[in-house]
């Protein structure tokens, strides 16, 4: 059985992208070890509206670990200590009695604070919108199966189709680089037959929007695929460079 | 241009840079290892590349690589910092799976350049340079002309002084952390990496830099200890520190 | 008891045999023009595969199309989450599936209370759902061969399920987003993101546009346009606790049934068998389990009343309990369909067998699902392959691993049938005003299948709604675009306004979520998994009490015109009050069991849901007649001309 733990919660605070943030300190008592992280923010937030104080604001919303909106940079890491998991799958167990444990949004100049938690990732959406679709309409496809397409290649598009697009690649990048995000939407395109015909104007359409709104160049520190809750490879960030080079030489 | 407007490109710069200064660096290597077996004939290898029309077309290129690898490191660093944004975490913790050298490849670097300084200042100021300047018709001292292709005697002379022979030892170390991450790292970039070949990219690197850096060890070690035929090299130059 | 209108409903279904209605729809619908259009504006509300499919396609179409969420993106809507996989009648398998097979499958396992057009019309277009995910780059499963992988999936005889993973849901999705981003980057669609609709705005009887709350600056605004379609998924959180994300709400349904949209179903609440067991009183939400699980677990109860008790007490470990007093109680009574039985069906044999004494965990209300059969018959590789990452989900929340000891699980609030009434063409009451997925409650009857949900919501936003609403919009090329100065729009806002001024003046002493899980358990106790007459009639004087104290007691900090996570809150609470009242409406008026909708009186010997095909075979539309009046039922009558209506029989 769980235990019940207490320890100090330091929380930042930030009003909005402008305004000037700071560490709020609560203590927080019994918390049972099955309770996942969000709901000890929950609870954390109901304590501050019974004392009439304004809730924490933070990001979140499937609490099952694929909608990719929860963030939370927990004790210097995207989506705390666990590997492999969203904030969401993070339970209470994991933390010790007595612990201090530090709460930050993520951190980087392509994803502004809205308030306290809770950061602007729409950087992600323009990057999709700018190639990350195969260009047909609705309609007249040829059958599903017209095509095969090899076991493992599918299973290699679908590792890299796993992305949520959370942000914690960037979050974890100390250049604040969004490669690993962009490398597994050019990888599962790039991969399967269908993508294959507009690789080369959507691997540059996409690099050339990370760049335009701000994002880091990736000096291959790994960071991002360690911290990654989906495992993402950064396989795809070679096979992201390849596609970018190859599509350059041909210009 | 694609290889300074795009990030990519900017990488492959560094990358195909780097990947030329390690494949100098193992032709160098090579050749100091020469002065552990036969001094004459590291000294004839000297003679070779003095100030000949082939060595100084190499040497300006090494030149424009070294600036190039350099003034882009320094403007990708100034972008990345740009991009973390000006707020830090308050708490840091380097995920497992990262080494401690590919997040100080800049700091690396500088201690690489700085030790490059002392090394161009130690040797090349005394062999290369003296023959350039005096090809150009300047006045050059008839002994440091005359001591130009014997490389032998500066590599003992230098390495003979233990704060010289520190201060390598320290450069070559940071030269291999930076090689450790610069090898694999420069081949993902290019792309010609995946799953199955990232371990052995990371293994070609950690070998090729270990291969690099030990060599040149032998070398500064060798000259500390007089060892080899560097052992017999007599000191006509006179002592350095 | 509620007003019953003689007004009979009319579905408008095309006259014809059954599977040529739909062929003859398109070949004499009204189309409009490719030059008029551009000049038309279409507002979608949600951006799941329904929202965002439907966003896409009619982008694509040239329609100048609004699409509104509630997230940062529109990637993050719930349909994200679906596991399993997507039903379609491709008959790759050549194991006898067909359209026809699908239709009657969907009938079937929604217990004879789905539209047969409609439910005919959803399986003829399943198959080329298929293609266009393909075409998309939808990393399904695939044999060696190259072709595509299909699984079993429960109420169902044949293998027609196509996944990618435990993650089809995310995939399909991560399809129709991209195609939006495509219909974006080409200007055809506009999204936007963080903004929650708050007000249906209704001119001269049409819906023409919406008041939408910008979630980040609090501002209040007014859209325009010459339809709106309502995507915005289903209410299973007027519950608390449910699988839908935390998010989710009935919000913009209940906009448009304030609004004269008439509500149907309500009670049709899907109750989905394979959910990690509630463990505390501080939980968010409920996880589920892929049903695609039940392919290779068996589900299981000890016989012996002592061996649960002793469970319960954590005097025994599960493993110790040999299999010859193991009670595998689908097996047991639904041999045919065994561990695959539908959902509601398993859901009930779980609560029997927990109400008996039975459960497995310290509350009693948990059954095992135990792999270690199939791990014995298949070896760990694969079970590890086809269910890694469920069994690394489960392992983290229930911190015990399923390799090794069987999980444990429970019934939980997953999906709800009824919805939005629309007809045929997927209009609702309000001329003008569509909806489709989950929001609607055509094509599952009382009780929908697994894998069913993606195949509607998809069905509709690709290769209905495209059609039908152009048979209402080509009446209305003449119509210049509106102004969102007309006086409608402005006392809409100004109702909004007033409201969430009304709500922050309230200043008491409770926070949102508070009142909110009382009302969950409200309905959870009383319009759950088994109801009576008693227990709906508590509920509706149980909900008028939530109600007050949400009206005397609630409290938001902080202001009105910024961010405020808390009046989000409570504008959504607002309205699941109000839906669990007309849920409970709804089930205390259908006296039946049937599906997801079990009352205790109406069963039969053997505990199984008992119809009344006599005097329930119909849609039950509840039409808003005001603040605090009983709504009015009007019904729509099903007639089945094509398939036999009989009593379900998963047995043999």
């Amino acid at each position: 059985m769980d235990k019940n733990i207490s320890f100090t919660l330091k929380v930042w605070r930030q009003r909005g992208p402008k305004a000037k943030g700071a560490f709020e300190t609560y203590q927080m008592k019994d918390i049972p070890g099955d309770t996942s992280f969000l709901e000890m923010l929950d609870i954390l937030n109901e304590q501050l509206v019974n004392e009439n104080k304004e809730p924490i604001a933070f990001d979140h919303d499937c609490r099952e670990g694929i909608c990719g909106m929860c963030s939370l940079y927990v004790n210097g890491h995207p989506h705390g200590p666990a590997t492999g998991a969203t904030t969401c799958q993070l339970y209470m167990r994991r933390f010790k009695d007595g612990d201090t444990i530090t709460v930050e949004p993520w951190r980087s100049a392509g994803f502004p604070v809205i308030r306290d938690l809770m950061v602007d990732r729409t950087a992600f959406d323009k990057i999709q919108q700018a190639g990350g679709y195969v260009s047909i309409n609705t309609g007249g496809m040829p059958d599903a199966n017209a095509i095969p397409i090899g076991k493992d290649i599918a299973e290699e598009a679908m590792d890299a189709a796993a992305c949520i697009g959370c942000g914690a690649c960037v979050a974890a990048c100390k250049n604040g680089s969004a490669m690993l995000f962009v490398s597994a939407k050019v990888s599962q395109f790039a991969l399967l037959p269908q993508g294959k015909v507009e690789a080369k104007k959507r691997v540059k359409a996409m690099v050339a929007k990370m760049d335009e709104l701000g994002f880091g160049n990736c000096t291959n520190t790994r960071a991002c695929e360690a911290e990654c809750p989906k495992c993402v490879s950064i396989s795809n960030i070679a096979r992201l460079n390849r596609e970018f080079i190859k599509a350059k030489l041909k210009d | 241009m694609w290889l300074s407007k795009s990030s990519v490109g900017r990488k492959v710069v560094m990358s195909v840079s780097g990947a030329a200064l390690v494949l100098f660096l193992l032709f160098h290597m090579s050749m100091n290892l020469v002065a552990i077996f036969s001094a004459e004939g590291y000294n004839m290898i000297c003679e070779f590349l003095g100030a000949n029309w082939y060595a100084l077309v190499a040497t300006a290129g090494l030149a424009a690589l070294v600036v190039l690898h350099f003034v882009y490191a320094f403007i990708l660093t100034m972008q990345n910092r740009k991009a973390r944004g000006s707020q830090r975490y308050a708490v840091a913790e380097r995920p497992k799976g990262v080494s401690w050298a590919s997040q100080n490849m800049l700091v690396l670097g500088i201690i690489v350049i700085l030790g490059m300084g002392l090394h161009l200042f130690n040797f090349w100021a005394k062999m290369q340079l003296p023959e350039v300047l005096h090809m150009m018709g300047m006045d050059v001292e008839p002994n440091v002309m005359f001591n130009v292709s014997n490389g032998s005697a500066y590599i003992v002379s230098t390495f003979s002084c233990p704060v010289y022979a520190a201060l390598y030892v320290v450069w070559l170390v940071a030269l291999w952390f930076h090689l450790t991450h610069g090898i694999w790292s420069a081949m993902q970039t290019l792309g010609v990496n995946n799953k199955v070949w990232f371990c052995r990219w990371k293994m070609i690197g950690n070998v090729v830099s270990t291969i690099i850096v030990l060599g040149f060890m032998a070398v500064v070690v060798a000259g500390y200890f007089g060892m080899g035929a560097l052992g017999k090299v007599a000191l006509d130059c006179g002592a350095c520190c | 008891m509620a007003k019953i209108s003689s007004v009979k409903v009319d579905s408008k279904i095309p006259e014809g045999p059954l599977a040529e209605k739909w062929t003859n729809y398109k070949a004499h619908q009204k189309l409009v023009n490719p030059a008029n259009k551009r000049k038309l504006d279409i507002i979608v509300v949600g951006t799941g595969l329904a929202g965002a499919s439907g966003a896409a396609s009619l982008g694509a179409m040239g329609f100048n199309v609004l699409n509104f969420c509630i997230q940062d993106s529109p990637r993050r809507a719930h349909s994200i989450a679906a596991q399993g996989g997507i039903n379609a009648a491709k008959n790759y398998q050549n194991d006898g599936d067909s359209v026809y097979r699908l239709f009657y499958d969907t009938i079937k396992g929604g217990d004879y209370r789905a539209r047969e057009a409609n439910v005919h019309r959803l399986a003829e277009v399943s198959g080329a759902i298929i293609d266009q995910c393909v075409a998309q780059c939808v990393p399904f499963a695939r044999e060696y061969g190259g072709l595509l992988a299909n699984r079993s999936f429960g109420g169902a005889q044949v293998s027609r399920t196509f996944y990618a993973r435990g993650q089809t849901g995310q995939q399909l999705l991560l399809g129709a987003y991209s195609a939006l981003n495509y219909q974006v980057s080409q200007g055809t669609v506009k999204v936007f993101t963080r903004y929650e609709m708050l007000d249906l705005v209704i001119i001269d009887g049409r819906a023409r546009g919406i008041i939408a709350r910008n979630l980040v600056t609090g501002k209040v605004e007014r859209f325009a346009a010459h339809a709106v379609v309502i995507a915005t998924g289903g209410y299973g959180n007027a519950y608390f606790l449910s699988t839908n994300a935390m998010g989710s709400n009935g919000s913009a349904a209940l906009q448009c049934y304030r609004k004269g949209a008439y509500f149907a179903n309500p009670c049709y609440a899907q109750i989905h068998p394979t959910c990690i067991p509630v463990h505390g009183d501080k939980q968010s939400k409920l996880t589920l389990m892929s049903e695609s699980l039940r392919n290779d677990g068996r589900i299981w109860v000890p016989k012996k009343l002592e061996d649960a008790k002793a469970l319960q007490q954590g005097k025994k470990h599960p493993n110790d309990i040999p299999d010859e007093d193991r009670d595998f109680y689908l097996e047991r009574r639904y041999p045919a369909f065994g561990n695959l039985v539908p959902r509601d069906v398993a859901s009930r044999a779980a609560k029997e067998r927990c109400d008996k004494g039975f459960g497995v965990n310290n509350t009693g209300l948990a059954v095992f699902l135990d792999f270690k059969y199939a791990i014995q018959r298949l070896g760990e590789d694969v079970v590890r392959q086809r269910y890694g990452n469920l069994f690394d989900m489960y392992e983290e929340i229930a911190d015990t691993n399923p390799y090794k000891e069987p999980m444990m699980i429970f019934p939980a609030i997953h999906y709800t049938m009824g919805g939005i009434w629309v007809d045929y063409e997927l209009q609702t009451s309000i001329p003008g005003l569509f909806a489709i997925g989950e929001a609607n409650f055509s094509d599952h009857g009382a009780n929908r299948l697994g894998a069913s949900a993606l195949m509607q919501g998809l069905a509709d936003g690709y290769f209905v709604l495209p059609y039908t609403i152009q048979n209402y919009l080509a009446d209305q090329i003449q119509v210049p675009r509106f102004s969102t100065d007309a006086p409608e729009f402005v006392a809409a806002e100004k109702a909004v306004n007033d409201k969430i001024a009304k709500l922050m003046a309230i200043k008491g002493t409770r926070s949102v979520d508070s009142i909110h899980k009382e009302l969950g358990l409200v309905m959870w106790d009383n319009v759950g998994m088994a109801r009576t007459k008693e227990s709906l009639e508590n509920a509706l004087k149980e909900i008028d009490r939530v109600e007050k104290i949400f009206w005397s007691d609630l409290r938001i900090p902080g202001e009105a015109d910024t961010l405020n996570i808390e009046l989000e809150k409570a504008l959504r609470l607002l309205d699941f009050i109000e839906i669990g009242r007309l849920m409970a409406y709804d089930a205390l008026n259908r006296e039946e069991s049937c599906g997801g909708h079990f009352r205790e009186e109406h069963q039969t010997e053997e505990g199984e849901a008992k119809r009344d095909d006599e005097n329930f075979s119909y849609v039950a539309c509840w039409k808003y007649t005001g603040e605090g009046q009983e709504p009015e039922l009007l019904k729509e009558d099903l007639n089945y001309q094509y398939i036999k209506v009989q009593q379900r029989n998963y047995k043999n």
